[in-house]
């Protein structure tokens, strides 16, 4: 177990060197740079002469092998270099606006799983046909349905005809209440629907009908019987989608006018912002590695057989 | 007792089976249902001049099935699984269900309990257990019944237990549900069931999960659980037939001595009627839904009436002597080098390191034989023997870890690329599977081209030719050649796999277990195909099977694998009727049907 965890950490640092050192070549390869649009963009008022000043000064006519080992150096310390925006460090700027992004992230997660599960396993439970049928299709209607949109019109509908909830803003739980939602839509139409195909072939399995067999009720085989044994698709997906709300969040936090990681990254990519693009790539390479993590780590826990392997 | 019965089945209609349920019908399904009781019957009283089927009113039996009718939804409409099922089932009586697939004894065995799969639905009849008729039962007090009265052993140990939770807690499971015992009562009298059903430090099984077990252990947790809470009756659909031989026997044999105890009554649900032999005091004879014929099992294997019945016990291997062909008397064999010869053959794995450092399997062991020209040699062995591993090797799918393998006298076990190619082209495969080994989206005539087509023999007119022929040679009608394989039964599947094996002119034909999948009227006729082609082509058989009786009908010389060692090898009749080796002879003993029942009441 412990060769296990060692080596999957290895191969996390593998990953976030490499999304490191691919985004660096990426942002390089793009033509201008954040220093050339801040000084010189339509309203900038510098000369060429001033731009190349500068530029030399910050090392940004350096060869690239040069650059990248120094922003390799100095990430490797903590360092992520400075916002060409606003002058502050990127490492603490993205520190600061994590907490919100989290938490609407945390909360839409949450949301997901609960209303997606709870939609696939109702959708397996209920005896009525029809129910069935309207269940099922509810999450096709969830994924079809664009976040921004349903996000508008959230806002539309909630907060302006009905004045419940704020439609921006960072203040109180009820801030993240809509944002939350409009994220947990897709996602949790995701899991459900992965969940439910699962249940379905669950519920099929031979080990059902013994349970059945020995008189155990309907209540028995769906939680203890069929849905451990589905949860383990659902789990997969469970991590690929807490990485799509993670995503998601930059068009969710614009909509609703919310500071946070989202925010941060439309900015930065507005501004050609490079520093700060990268930090969030590692942001994400991070976040994606460390749920892979968790959820491997949770499978042998589910699934007996899974561990042995390990 | 019998006012009862009809108090409760009078005009009450069938409820859902599993939810999938249309009630309301069965009603008016009952009448005709009525009618076509009164008919079997009269069937049935001619029989029972056996004295065992009589139904005595005061001494009404366990259980009764009449005029039962299961159908199953598809998209082309209702199919008619079983028409017309009428058995009975005494007090610590063993009946057998016997019939090949298709034939309804398993949807019957699933409908008793109401456990049919989703679309299934009885469309008439009763289920009488103890007075009570179990199809009006509403899916609670059926539930009350399942487990606790009647217990259920399923067909496949491999995947009928749950994954990822514990053996103890499956069997105390059962327990628990009916309200039987609780909590660490439960978890200790699971622990004594797992023992009385044969499996050894049960407390530690009970704390093990279902892959850490194999799977006749496995089999023994279900009989743990179905054996649970005492039940009166025991419906077992076909409890052994993906075990081997040996525990096949065990396995039977302990069912026996646990029913035989507690005085349970069994329903054996099986296609093999050498175990329904063996096994039960009458034997129930099932063909296309429909009951054909009952009768103590003596009188059915010995006097059989229906046509039906006599066929399945002509074809059935266990039960019969007879070869597959009759034996050409060998002319001398014109070269005196084998085909095949093995020799020293080794295959080591290595195993997952542990403390002691690392370990490895040894999968075969020193293993010797050969193949002459144009006769069978058999390898029999049952899972785990290494059989499977030394084909692989033979066909050059796996290298050896020592030991050499000569065609003609050339040694193949460092062959270069195009010369394993050229020795491909040789020997040719046989799959144990029809339903897997063939590509669901080609035709037959592709099928049968396809290996023409990789080494590049004639044109398309030719191989389109060819495998007209060899189509024709397996005896299937011309029409087969456009359909696809879903379109065919399992021994129509079998016959163009072999087609295709012998597309190539082959010298050596490996078959793998090749009837194994199959009914056994279908099994005989495949036997005799494959004879046929041998007389015909002159090619050799390499045998896998784990069957003896099988092997008994179609081999020349056997040679018995057990744990990677071949421990005895000779002529086939001679290794049959002389075996030296113990385990030789306990393969043997393990063939059901060889313990005849003594006929109850002496009735011939």
């Amino acid at each position: 177990m412990r060769r296990y965890l060692v080596r999957r950490l290895l191969q996390a640092v593998v990953v976030l060197w490499a999304a490191f050192t691919v985004s660096f070549i990426v942002l390089f390869l793009l033509p201008g740079d954040s220093l050339s649009i801040k000084l010189g963009g339509l309203e900038g008022t510098a000369t060429r002469e001033q731009i190349d000043a500068v530029r030399g000064a910050n090392g940004l006519d350096d060869p690239i092998h040069v650059q990248y080992a120094h922003a390799l150096g100095d990430a490797l310390t903590g360092d992520l270099g400075t916002s060409a925006q606003t002058g502050a460090p990127v490492a603490g700027t993205i520190v600061d606006a994590l907490p919100q992004t989290l938490q609407l992230t945390g909360v839409a997660m949450v949301l997901a799983v609960l209303g997606g599960g709870g939609v696939a396993l109702a959708a397996t439970f209920t005896r009525l046909r029809a129910l069935r049928q309207v269940l099922l299709s509810l999450p096709a209607i969830g994924i079809s349905m664009p976040g921004f949109w349903v996000g508008l019109l959230l806002v539309q509908v909630v907060s302006f005809q009905w004045g419940l909830l704020p439609a921006m803003g960072n203040e109180g739980w009820e801030s993240v209440v809509l944002p939350a939602l409009t994220l947990a839509l897709p996602a949790g139409a995701m899991v459900a629907q992965v969940l439910a195909k699962s249940m379905t072939t669950a519920l099929a399995e031979p080990y059902v009908e013994t349970a059945r067999a020995k008189g155990a009720g309907r209540v028995r085989i769906h939680l203890r019987h069929a849905l451990r044994n589905a949860s383990l698709p659902a789990l997969t997906l469970a991590a690929v989608v807490s990485g799509n709300v993670l995503v998601e969040s930059v068009v969710v936090e614009t909509v609703f006018s919310r500071a946070g990681i989202g925010r941060l990254t439309a900015a930065a990519v507005d501004n050609q912002d490079v520093a700060m693009v990268q930090g969030v790539v590692l942001l994400a390479a991070l976040v994606f590695v460390l749920v892979a993590l968790v959820v491997d780590l949770l499978y042998p826990v589910l699934d007996p057989r899974v561990g042995r392997a390990v | 007792m019998s006012e009862t019965w009809q108090g409760v089945t009078e005009g009450s209609p069938r409820g859902g089976v599993g939810g999938a349920g249309g009630a309301g019908s069965a009603g008016s399904d009952r009448v005709p249902a009525a009618g076509r009781v009164g008919a079997d019957r009269v069937l049935g009283t001619d029989r029972a001049a056996g004295g065992l089927s009589v139904v005595d009113a005061a001494q009404a039996p366990l259980l009764d099935i009449r005029g039962l009718r299961v159908s199953y939804r598809t998209s082309n409409g209702p199919v008619d699984a079983v028409t017309a099922a009428d058995l009975t089932v005494g007090a610590g009586e063993v009946v057998a269900v016997v019939g090949e697939s298709g034939s309804g004894k398993s949807t019957t065995a699933h409908a008793i309990v109401g456990l049919l799969p989703t679309g299934g639905r009885v469309g008439a009849g009763r289920v009488l257990f103890e007075g009570r008729d179990l199809l009006t039962l509403r899916e609670r007090e059926l539930r009350e019944v399942r487990g606790r009265s009647i217990g259920f052993i399923p067909q496949d140990p491999m995947v009928s237990l749950n994954p990822v939770r514990r053996i103890g807690d499956q069997v105390a499971e059962a327990l628990i549900v009916h309200g039987l015992a609780g909590g660490k009562q439960a978890a200790e009298r699971a622990v004594a069931a797992l023992g009385e059903a044969g499996l050894s430090e049960p407390a530690t099984r009970a704390r093990q999960f279902p892959h850490e077990l194999s799977g006749g252990m496995r089999q023994r947790v279900l009989i743990a659980i179905a054996l649970a809470c005492r039940p009166r009756l025991v419906i077992a659909d076909e409890p052994t037939s993906a075990l081997d031989v040996t525990v096949q026997r065990r396995i039977l044999d302990h069912i026996d001595e646990l029913t035989h105890a507690h005085g349970t009554a069994m329903l054996l649900i099986t296609h093999d009627l050498g175990v329904a032999a063996d096994r039960a005091q009458r034997v129930v004879v099932m063909s296309r839904g429909a009951v054909v014929e009952q009768g103590p099992a003596a009188r059915i294997l010995t006097d059989p009436e229906h046509p039906y019945t006599r066929q399945l016990i002509g074809a059935a291997p266990s039960l019969t002597t007879r070869r597959a062909r009759a034996r050409p008397v060998r002319e001398p064999v014109p070269r005196a080098e084998p085909l095949l010869t093995v020799s020293g053959l080794v295959k080591e794995f290595a195993l997952p390191r542990t403390k002691e450092g690392a370990r490895t399997l040894r999968a075969v062991d020193d293993v010797s034989f050969t193949v002459r020209r144009g006769e069978t040699f058999a390898l029999v062995g049952e899972s785990g023997s290494g059989k499977s591993t030394t084909v692989r090797m033979i066909l050059g799918l796996e290298a050896p870890s020592a030991g050499r393998i000569l065609i003609e006298g050339r040694d193949t076990t460092r062959p270069g690329r195009a010369e394993l190619r050229a020795l491909r082209r040789r020997m040719q495969l046989v799959y144990q599977n029809p339903y897997a080994s063939l590509d669901p989206r080609f035709t037959v005539s592709e099928i049968v081209e396809e290996p023409l087509r990789a080494y590049r023999v004639g044109s398309r007119a030719q191989q389109r030719a060819r495998a007209a022929a060899l189509i024709d040679q397996v005896a299937l009608p011309e029409g087969v050649l456009r359909r696809r394989p879903a379109e065919l039964s399992g021994g129509q599947r079998q016959r163009v796999a072999i087609a295709r094996a012998l597309a190539l002119e082959p010298d050596l034909v490996v078959c793998d277990e090749p009837v194994s999948a199959l009914d056994v009227s279908v099994q005989a006729q495949i036997l005799e195909l494959l004879g046929g082609l041998q007389d015909e082509l002159g090619i050799s058989y390499l045998f896998i099977s784990h069957d003896l009786a099988v092997v008994r009908q179609i081999a020349d010389r056997v040679g018995v694998l057990q744990a990677g060692r071949l421990v005895e090898k000779g002529g086939c009749e001679q290794v049959l009727s002389a075996p030296t080796h113990p385990y030789t002879r306990e393969l043997i003993a393990a063939i059901p049907g060889r313990r005849r029942p003594q006929p109850l009441g002496a009735v011939s």
